[in-house]
C-alpha cells in the first residue's frame, strides 16, 4: 500500500538510520539509491521516483539528508510524499532542525517515532503534539502518568489533549496573504493568485468549540445576506479539526482546535490582482565591456498603508563585476553568490515611485556557459490589510465550563512566488 | 548530552564489554548498554552475537529499554530463529500488561518478527489483542493480522483473524476501523480472487462514518478501499459521491487525491445530464489546481494524474491554462509534466498565450526542456489549425537563433506541419535548406531529407543537396538511411532525367553494401517497382499521404481506465498498469471504471467519445513520440495487396534481389498467395521510413484484403499483431479497419471498415472516404445472405454528401435475423454499397468473437452434462502457439469477448480452464483451454453439437488472445 522501509541517507547516500516495515524489500537496495540519483542528476533527468529492477524509490531532500521509501507494490505515492513530509515536521518538532547531526544525536527517539509514525507501511499518529505525550526525549519511565495512551491516540479528536488549562483564555488568529504573480517581460500579467492562509495561537483551557465566520461569498448567498464586501474563495482546505461536511453543507466552519500553533486552513483566490509593486525594468548587456540595470519600483497599493522590508532582486550575469549603484532610497547591494543585486527599501508607502541604477563590468572574455534567463523577484510584507479584502466576522468560542475568551486579529498581506520576466 | 557518545567505539573486544555491560546488575547501566548496542547496529555493525544477552533485558518495565530490545527482536531474529523462541514468553505475558502502551507493542512488535517457527505462538496472545478493550492495542493487532498473513496465510486463515477482523469494520473507534480496511486491503491485494473486502452498503455507510472521524492517513485508507467499490446504481453513486466529496477540502494532498480517484470512478456511473453530475465536475478543478501549490514531489504526483484526468475528462480544466505556466524555479520534472498539460489544453481560445509562453520557454538553457517546449509549439500547429502561421513563424524566429538543438528540434516539428498542411509554408524550405549543415542528429537529418525529397520539384538543388547525404551513407543512422532511400527515389520520380545516376547509386548502396535486413528489403521493393512499372511506382512512392492526427501519445483508452482507478499510486505516476511493474500481479484483474462493458462505452460522452474512439480503433496517425526499429520494419510491408498475380519478371533486377524478394520476402508475408506491391494508397509516404512520418502506418496495420479469400496465414497476423497488439484493449476484441474497397474499384470510394460488438449490439463501422473529384451521395448498403444471418438494423444512414477527399466515420448496428446461407469461410461477408455512381461489390470476414453472446455462461453442471453429452468425434482440438499470457490473463482476455470460464483446475502445474460460449444463433460451444505456465503454447479442444463452427472458433480464440 505504501512504504516497505524508510531510510534516512546522508549526502552521499550512507545510511543514517532506517527502519524495515514488510520486510518484502532487501534492505541492501537502498545502496542502488545514491548511484541511480547521480546518474539521473547527470542527464538532467531529475525524478521523485526512481526504479531499480522492481524496487522503487520515492525520495525528498531535507537539509543534507534525503529520506527514502522503498516500495515493491503500486504503492499511492502521494501518500508516502505526504508522510515523508510529515516526517520532517515531525522531527523538526523534536529536534528544532532536521540534519545529519540532530538524527544521531537522538536515534534512540527516532527509532521510537519510526515506530510509532508507521506500522507495516501504514502511518499512524503523526500528530507531533500528541505523540510527545507519550514519546519524550528523557526516555519515558514507567511512573504512572506516562502509564497510559494518551486518548487522544485513538480518539476522533486526535489532536487536543483533555485537561489544557490557561490563565487567560486567548486565541491569536493571523490572516496572512500571499501574492503569486507571474508577469511577462513585455509588462503583461500572465498569471496571479492569492494564497491565504489563517493560523491560529490558541491558548485556551479545556476541549472548546470554535466557530469562524467570514465573510465568505457562498455563505452569504446560502443565508440570503446581501451586505458588505464578500470575498470569492476558489478553494478552501481545512486542518484535520475542520468539521468538512458540516463545512460542504453550510459553508459553516466549526472546529475544536489543536492547542498552540496551528495552520487553520488556507484558501486560494483567483481574482486577478494588480501587481502591489510594479517593477519597470531595463537591462542593457553590452557584451564584454558592461551591464547597465535600471530598475523603477512602483507601490501600487493604498497610500494609507506601507510595504515593510521591501526586497527587489534583480538577477545580474554570474562573471560581472566592480558592481556600481546609485538609489533614490534604501540600499542596494551585489549578492555575488547568487548573481543577484538586492536593493533593499525598508519603508515603502503606497502611490510612491523609487529607482535604482546598476552598472557591472563585464570581462571581455566571455563566459560561453549558457545562463537561464532568472526574472526579477520582489518580497515585501503589508501589514493591517489584505488584497482580497477577507474579514474575520467573528470567532465563537464555547467552553463546557463557560469562560470568556477574547480573539486578536491580525491582518497580513505579502508576497508569494513573485517573478516578473526580464528581456535579458 | 546526546546520543551520538553511543557510537563511539572503544578499542578493545567491543563485543565482549558490551556483553559484561549487558549482564550487570545496574538498570542504567544494561539500558546504556543495549543503547550501544542498537548504535552499532544503526552503523551496520553486526551484532548478532549478543543475542541472548540483549532477549534477558527483555524482561523490564522500563518502557524505552523494552522498545529498545524489541528493536534488536525485530532485527536479528530472523538470523537466529532459535533463540527467537526465547521471546516469545514475554511476548505472550506482555500482550496481558495492564499497561496498554506494552499490549501495544508488543503486538506490533511479534508480528515484525518474521521467524515462521513462532508464529503459532502468537495466535492467542493476538486474539486476545484483537478483542482488547482499549483501542490503541485493538488499532495495532489489526495491523498484525496483516502482518501475519503476510507470513502465514494459512495460519490468518484457519484461526478465523480475518473474520474478526472484517468485525472490526463495525468497531466503534474510528482508528480501529481505518486499520481494519488497511490490513483488509493488504491482504485481499495478495489474493485478488478471495472475497475478502466484501463490500456491500452496510458497510460502505460504515467506511462512510469513520471518514468523518479517522486521522487524515486512515481517510485515505477508506478512500482506497471505497475505490474499490462498485455501486448498484446511480443513486447509490451519486450519494457515495456527495459524502465524500467534502474530503477534497483536506489539507492533505494524498487525502484529496485519494478523493479525486473515487469522485473520477464513481462519476461514470452518473448520467450525464444530471444536474449533480455539472456540479461534480466544477467542484473537481479547484481542488486539483490547488494541488500545484504543494511540495514539488507532490505536484509532481498531482501533474502526472492531471494528464490522465485531461485525456478522461478534458472539460474539467480546460479554463486553468494558466497555472500551468511554468515557473522559474520549478524543478525540471514540474516543468516538463506542465508543459505536457499546456500542450493537452491548449485550444482556440488559449493559443495567443500558449504560444507567448512556448517561446519564453525556448530560450531557456536547460536542453530537454527548451527541447520539449519546440516540438510543443510543432504539436500547437497542428493541433489548433487557426494557429499554424504563428506557429511556423515563431519556429523560423528560433531556427534564426542558430541554437544548434533548437534548430534540430525545429526542422524536425515543421517536417510535421508540412504533413499536417500541405502546400501552405513551402516557402520556408530555403530557410530551412540554409542550415543543413549544422544537423547532426538521425532525427533531424531524417526529417530535412523528407522536406527534400517530399518537395523535391520546388528545390533547384534537391539533388545536389541529397547527393551530399548520400556521401557518408553508411555512417548514417538506419533512420536516415531509409529517409534517404526514400527521398532520392521520389527525386527520381519527380525528376527522371537529372537523377537517374544517384537512385542507381542509392539503389545498390541499400541493396548490396548494407547487412540492415530493412534497409535492403526496401532498397529492392523501390528497385523493383521501378524497373517493373514506373507509373505504378510513381502511384505509390508519391501517393498522398494519410493525414496525422492531433492528439499526440493519447494513452490508450483502456489503460486509460485502469489508470483513473490507479490515481495517486505509483501506476499513476509511471502511467504503466501495476501489472507492467509489480511483480506476481499478473493474476490480478484489472480495474476498470464502472459501467463500461467494453471501450465502446465511452461513446455516451461526446467530448472523451471521441478521443477514446480515436485510439480504440487505431488512430489515423497519432506521431509516437519515439521511433522503433520495429515500426519501421511494419511501415514497410503492411500495406494490403489488392490485386494478385504472378510477379512479373523484371530483367533489370540482378538475381540475389530476385532471390530474396521471392523467397524472403513471400515468406515473410507468409503466403502463397503471391503479395506483389501493387498496391496504392499508403505506401507512398508511408516507405518513407522516420516514424514520425510514417505515422499513417501503426494506424491500420492490419489492412486484409478484401479479396483475400483464403484465411490469412498466421505469419503475416503476428506482423500485424505487432502492430496493433501494444497495449491493445481488454474486452471484446475488435480488429482494426481494414480496407475493404480500394479506391480504385470503387471509382474513388475507398471503404475501410471493421467489426465490433458493444454491448451487446453488433456493429460494422465504416469509414468512407471520397477520392474522387466529384461528390458522392445516396448511400445504401445491402448484404449477401451468409452464414449467421447477419443483416443492417437499419439503413446506411450518410445524411450529407461525401465532397471529394472527404471521409466519414459510419456505424451501423447489425441484426442477426437476415437469411442464412453457408459460407466458405464460415465468417465471410458479402457486401453491396451503392451510391450516386455505381453499385460496388467486396466481401470481407468478420471475427467471430463478435457473435458470442453476452448469456453465454453455462451452469457447471449443465456443462459438464453437455462436455458429455457431445459424442467424442465431435471434439477438435488446436493449438496456440505464442501465446505470453498466463491462464488468468487469458481467461480475462477471453471475458471481455464472452467467452467464459466456469472453472479452472490446476494439474501438475498445467491450468485447465472450461468454458462456454453461445453463438447468435444458438449455438453453444464449449471448450477446454490448457496452459502449462511457462509454455507459451496453449492448446484448446472444442467440443459442439455442430462442429463445422470449430475450426472458426478456434480462428476467434486465437486472434482474441494473440490481440
Amino acid at each position: 500500500m505504501s512504504a516497505s522501509a524508510i531510510f534516512v541517507l546522508d549526502l552521499k547516500g550512507k545510511v543514517l538510520i532506517c527502519r524495515n516495515y514488510k520486510g518484502d524489500v532487501d534492505m541492501a537496495e537502498v545502496d542502488h539509491f545514491m548511484p541511480l540519483l547521480m546518474q539521473h542528476e547527470e542527464e538532467g533527468l531529475l525524478c521523485p521516483v526512481i526504479s531499480h529492477g522492481n524496487v522503487h524509490f520515492m525520495w525528498i531532500k531535507h537539509s543534507n539528508l534525503y529520506l527514502v521509501a522503498t516500495t515493491n507494490k503500486n504503492s499511492n505515492a502521494s501518500l508516502v510524499y505526504s508522510f515523508l513530509y510529515k516526517l520532517v515536521e515531525v522531527f523538526t518538532e523534536y529536534f528544532k532542525e532536521l540534519e545529519e547531526e540532530s538524527i544521531q544525536d537522538n536515534f534512540v527517539v527516532v527509532y521510537e517515532l519510526l515506530d510509532e509514525l508507521m506500522d507495516f507501511g501504514f502511518p499512524q499518529t503523526t500528530d507531533s503534539k500528541i505523540l510527545q505525550e507519550y514519546i519524550t526525549q528523557e526516555g519515558a519511565k514507567l511512573e504512572v502518568a506516562k502509564s497510559k495512551v494518551p486518548t487522544t491516540v485513538t480518539n476522533a479528536v486526535s489532536w487536543r489533549s483533555e485537561g489544557i488549562k490557561y490563565k487567560k483564555n486567548e486565541v491569536f488568529i493571523d490572516v496572512i496573504e500571499s501574492i503569486n504573480v507571474l508577469v511577462n517581460a513585455n509588462g503583461s500579467v500572465m498569471s496571479s493568485d492569492i494564497v491565504g492562509s489563517i493560523k491560529l495561537k490558541t491558548m485556551l483551557s479545556g476541549m472548546p468549540e470554535l466557530r469562524l465566520g467570514l465573510n465568505d461569498r457562498v455563505l452569504f448567498a446560502l443565508s440570503g445576506r446581501d451586505k458588505g464586501k464578500t470575498v470569492m474563495m476558489e478553494d478552501v482546505k481545512f486542518h484535520q479539526c475542520v468539521r468538512l461536511s458540516r463545512f460542504e453543507s453550510d459553508r459553516t466552519i466549526s472546529f475544536i482546535p489543536p492547542d498552540g500553533e496551528s495552520e487553520l486552513m488556507s484558501y486560494r483566490i483567483n481574482t486577478h490582482v494588480k501587481p502591489l509593486i510594479w517593477i519597470e525594468s531595463i537591462i542593457e548587456k553590452f557584451s564584454h565591456s558592461r551591464v547597465e540595470i535600471m530598475v523603477k519600483a512602483k507601490g501600487q497599493f493604498k497610500k494609507q498603508s506601507v510595504a515593510n522590508n521591501v526586497e527587489v532582486r534583480v538577477p545580474v550575469p554570474s562573471d560581472a563585476d566592480s558592481p556600481k549603484f546609485k538609489t533614490s532610497t534604501g540600499n542596494a547591494k551585489y549578492v555575488p553568490e547568487k548573481n543577484l543585486v538586492v536593493w533593499t527599501i525598508k519603508s515603502f508607502p503606497g502611490g510612491k515611485e523609487f529607482l535604482m541604477r546598476a552598472h557591472f563590468g563585464l570581462p571581455s572574455v566571455e563566459n560561453d556557459e549558457a545562463e537561464g534567463k532568472p526574472p526579477i523577484t520582489v518580497k515585501f510584507e503589508i501589514p493591517y490589510f489584505t488584497v482580497s479584502g477577507i474579514q474575520v466576522r467573528y470567532m465563537k468560542i464555547i467552553e463546557k465550563s463557560g469562560y470568556q475568551a477574547l480573539p486578536w486579529v491580525r491582518y497580513i498581506t505579502q508576497s508569494g512566488d513573485y517573478q516578473l520576466r526580464t528581456n535579458v | 548530552m546526546t546520543d551520538s557518545k553511543y557510537f563511539t567505539t572503544t578499542k578493545k573486544g567491543e563485543i565482549f564489554e558490551l556483553k559484561a555491560e549487558l549482564n550487570s546488575d545496574k538498570k542504567e547501566k544494561k539500558k546504556e548498554a543495549v543503547k550501544k548496542v542498537i548504535a552499532s547496529m544503526t552503523v551496520g555493525k553486526d551484532v548478532s552475537a549478543l543475542f541472548p544477552d540483549v532477549v534477558n533485558c527483555m524482561q523490564t518495565d522500563n518502557l524505552e529499554l523494552k522498545k529498545l530490545v524489541y528493536l534488536y527482536l525485530m532485527n536479528y531474529a530472523k538470523s537466529q530463529p532459535d533463540m527467537a523462541i526465547m521471546a516469545v514468553n514475554t511476548f505472550v505475558k506482555d500482550c496481558e500488561d495492564p499497561n496498554p502502551l506494552i499490549r501495544a507493542l508488543a503486538v506490533r512488535t511479534m508480528g515484525c518478527i518474521r521467524v515462521d517457527k513462532i508464529t503459532e505462538y502468537l495466535c492467542e496472545p493476538l486474539r486476545k489483542c484483537l478483542k482488547d478493550e482499549d483501542p490503541y492495542v485493538r488499532k495495532t493487532a489489526a495491523v498484525c493480522v496483516a502482518k501475519l498473513h503476510d507470513i502465514n496465510a494459512q495460519l490468518v486463515e484457519d484461526q478465523g483473524f480475518l473474520d474478526t477482523l472484517k468485525d472490526l469494520i463495525s468497531d466503534s473507534n474510528p482508528m480501529v476501523v481505518a486499520n481494519a480496511v488497511a490490513a483488509l486491503s493488504e491482504i485481499a491485494e495478495s489474493h485478488p480472487n478471495s472475497n475478502l473486502l466484501d463490500l456491500n452498503p452496510q458497510t460502505i455507510n460504515k467506511l462512510l462514518t469513520a471518514l468523518n472521524e479517522c486521522t487524515e492517513w486512515g481517510q485515505i485508507f477508506i478512500l482506497d478501499c471505497l475505490a474499490n467499490y462498485t455501486p448498484r446504481d446511480d443513486r447509490e453513486s451519486q450519494s457515495i459521491c456527495e459524502r465524500v466529496t467534502p474530503r477534497l477540502s483536506h489539507a492533505n494532498s494524498a487525502v484529496v487525491l485519494s478523493a479525486v480517484k473515487v469522485l473520477m470512478k464513481f462519476m461514470e456511473m452518473l448520467p450525464k445530464d444530471l444536474d449533480y453530475y455539472g456540479t461534480l465536475l466544477k467542484k473537481l478543478a479547484p481542488p486539483l489546481v490547488t494541488l500545484l501549490s504543494a511540495e514539488p514531489e507532490l505536484q509532481y504526483v498531482a501533474l502526472r494524474n492531471i494528464n490522465l484526468i485531461v485525456q478522461r475528462r478534458p472539460e474539467i480544466l480546460k479554463h486553468e491554462m494558466k497555472v500551468f505556466f511554468v515557473k522559474y524555479n520549478d524543478p525540471i520534472y514540474v516543468k516538463l509534466e506542465k508543459l505536457d498539460i499546456m500542450i493537452r489544453l491548449a485550444s482556440q481560445a488559449n493559443i495567443a498565450q500558449v504560444l507567448a509562453e512556448l517561446k519564453e520557454y525556448a530560450t531557456e538553457v536547460d536542453v530537454d526542456f527548451v527541447r520539449k517546449a519546440v516540438r510543443a509549439i510543432g504539436r500547437c500547429a497542428i493541433k489548433v489549425e487557426q494557429s499554424a502561421e504563428r506557429c511556423v513563424s515563431t519556429l523560423l524566429d528560433l531556427i534564426q537563433t542558430k541554437v544548434n538543438y533548437v534548430v534540430q528540434e525545429a526542422i524536425v516539428v515543421i517536417k510535421d506541419i508540412f504533413r499536417k498542411y500541405p502546400n501552405k509554408y513551402e516557402s520556408v524550405i530555403a530557410t530551412l535548406c540554409e542550415n543543413l549543415d549544422s544537423l547532426d542528429e538521425p532525427e533531424a537529418r531524417a526529417a530535412m531529407i523528407w522536406i527534400v525529397g517530399e518537395y523535391a520539384e520546388r528545390i533547384d538543388n534537391a539533388d545536389e543537396l541529397l547527393e551530399s547525404f548520400l556521401e557518408g551513407f553508411h555512417d548514417e543512422s538506419t533512420q536516415v538511411q531509409l529517409q534517404l532511400l526514400t527521398a532520392i527515389v521520389k527525386l527520381f520520380l519527380k525528376k527522371p532525367t537529372e537523377t537517374q545516376e544517384l537512385v542507381q547509386q542509392v539503389l545498390s548502396l541499400a541493396t548490396q553494401d548494407s547487412d540492415n535486413p530493412d534497409l535492403r528489403d526496401r532498397g529492392y521493393i523501390y528497385w523493383r517497382l521501378l524497373s517493373t512499372d514506373p507509373v505504378a511506382a510513381k502511384e505509390v512512392v508519391l501517393a498522398e499521404k494519410p493525414l496525422i492526427s492531433e492528439e499526440t501519445d493519447l494513452i490508450e483508452p483502456t489503460l486509460l481506465e485502469e489508470l483513473i482507478c490507479h490515481i495517486g499510486t505509483l501506476a499513476s505516476v509511471y502511467h504503466k498498469p501495476p501489472s507492467a511493474f509489480v511483480e506476481g500481479s499478473r493474476g490480478v484483474q484489472h480495474k476498470r471504471l464502472p459501467g463500461s462493458a467494453g471501450s465502446g462505452e465511452s461513446v455516451e460522452s461526446p467530448d472523451t467519445g471521441t478521443a477514446a474512439a480515436v485510439a480504440s480503433e487505431a488512430p489515423p496517425a497519432v506521431i509516437p513520440s519515439q521511433g522503433d526499429l520495429l515500426g519501421d520494419l511494419l511501415n514497410l510491408d503492411l500495406t494490403p495487396p489488392t490485386t494478385t498475380g504472378p510477379p512479373p519478371p523484371s530483367s533489370g533486377l540482378q538475381m540475389g534481389a530476385m532471390d530474396l524478394l521471392g523467397g524472403g520476402l513471400d515468406s515473410l508475408m507468409g503466403d502463397e498467395s503471391e503479395p506483389v506491391i501493387t498496391s496504392r494508397d499508403r505506401l507512398g509516404g508511408d516507405l518513407g521510413g522516420s516514424p514520425a512520418m510514417g505515422t499513417g502506418f501503426g494506424a491500420t496495420p492490419a489492412a486484409m484484403p478484401a479479396s483475400f479469400n483464403a484465411p490469412v496465414s498466421s505469419g503475416l497476423d503476428d506482423l500485424f499483431d505487432l502492430g496493433g497488439g501494444v497495449g491493445m484493449p481488454m474486452g471484446a476484441y475488435s480488429p482494426p479497419k481494414t480496407v475493404w474497397l480500394p479506391a480504385m474499384k470503387g471509382k474513388g470510394l475507398e471503404i475501410s471498415g471493421t467489426f465490433a460488438r458493444r454491448a451487446g449490439v453488433i456493429q460494422i463501422e465504416m469509414t468512407l472516404t471520397n477520392k474522387a473529384m466529384s461528390v458522392m451521395s445516396d448511400f445504401a448498403i445491402q448484404f449477401n445472405r451468409n452464414s449467421f444471418g447477419l443483416a443492417p438494423a437499419g439503413p446506411l444512414q450518410v445524411l450529407t454528401p461525401l465532397s471529394p477527399n472527404q471521409s466519414i466515420e459510419v456505424t451501423l448496428p447489425l441484426n442477426t435475423v437476415g437469411p442464412v446461407m453457408k459460407m466458405d469461410p464460415l465468417n465471410n461477408l458479402q457486401v453491396a454499397v451503392k451510391n450516386n455512381i455505381d453499385v460496388f461489390y467486396f466481401s470481407c470476414q468478420y471475427p467471430i468473437s463478435m457473435l458470442f453472446v453476452e448469456d453465454g455462461k453455462m451452469e457447471r453442471q449443465v456443462f459438464l452434462a453437455t462436455w458429455k453429452d457431445i459424442p467424442n468425434e465431435n471434439e477438435s482440438q488446436f493449438q496456440i502457439k505464442d501465446c505470453h499470457l498466463n491462464s488468468d490473463a487469458a481467461s480475462n482476455k477471453l471475458q471481455g469477448s464472452n467467452i467464459f470460464t466456469i472453472a479452472k483446475r490446476t494439474v501438475d502445474g498445467q491450468d485447465m480452464l472450461y468454458q462456454s460460449m453461445k453463438l447468435t444463433n444458438g449455438i453453444w460451444v464449449l471448450a477446454e483451454l490448457r496452459v502449462q505456465a511457462g509454455n507459451p503454447n496453449f492448446t484448446v479442444s472444442l467440443k459442439c453439437r455442430a462442429p463445422e463452427v470449430s475450426q472458426c472458433v478456434f480462428q476467434g480464440y486465437e486472434t482474441v488472445l494473440k490481440n
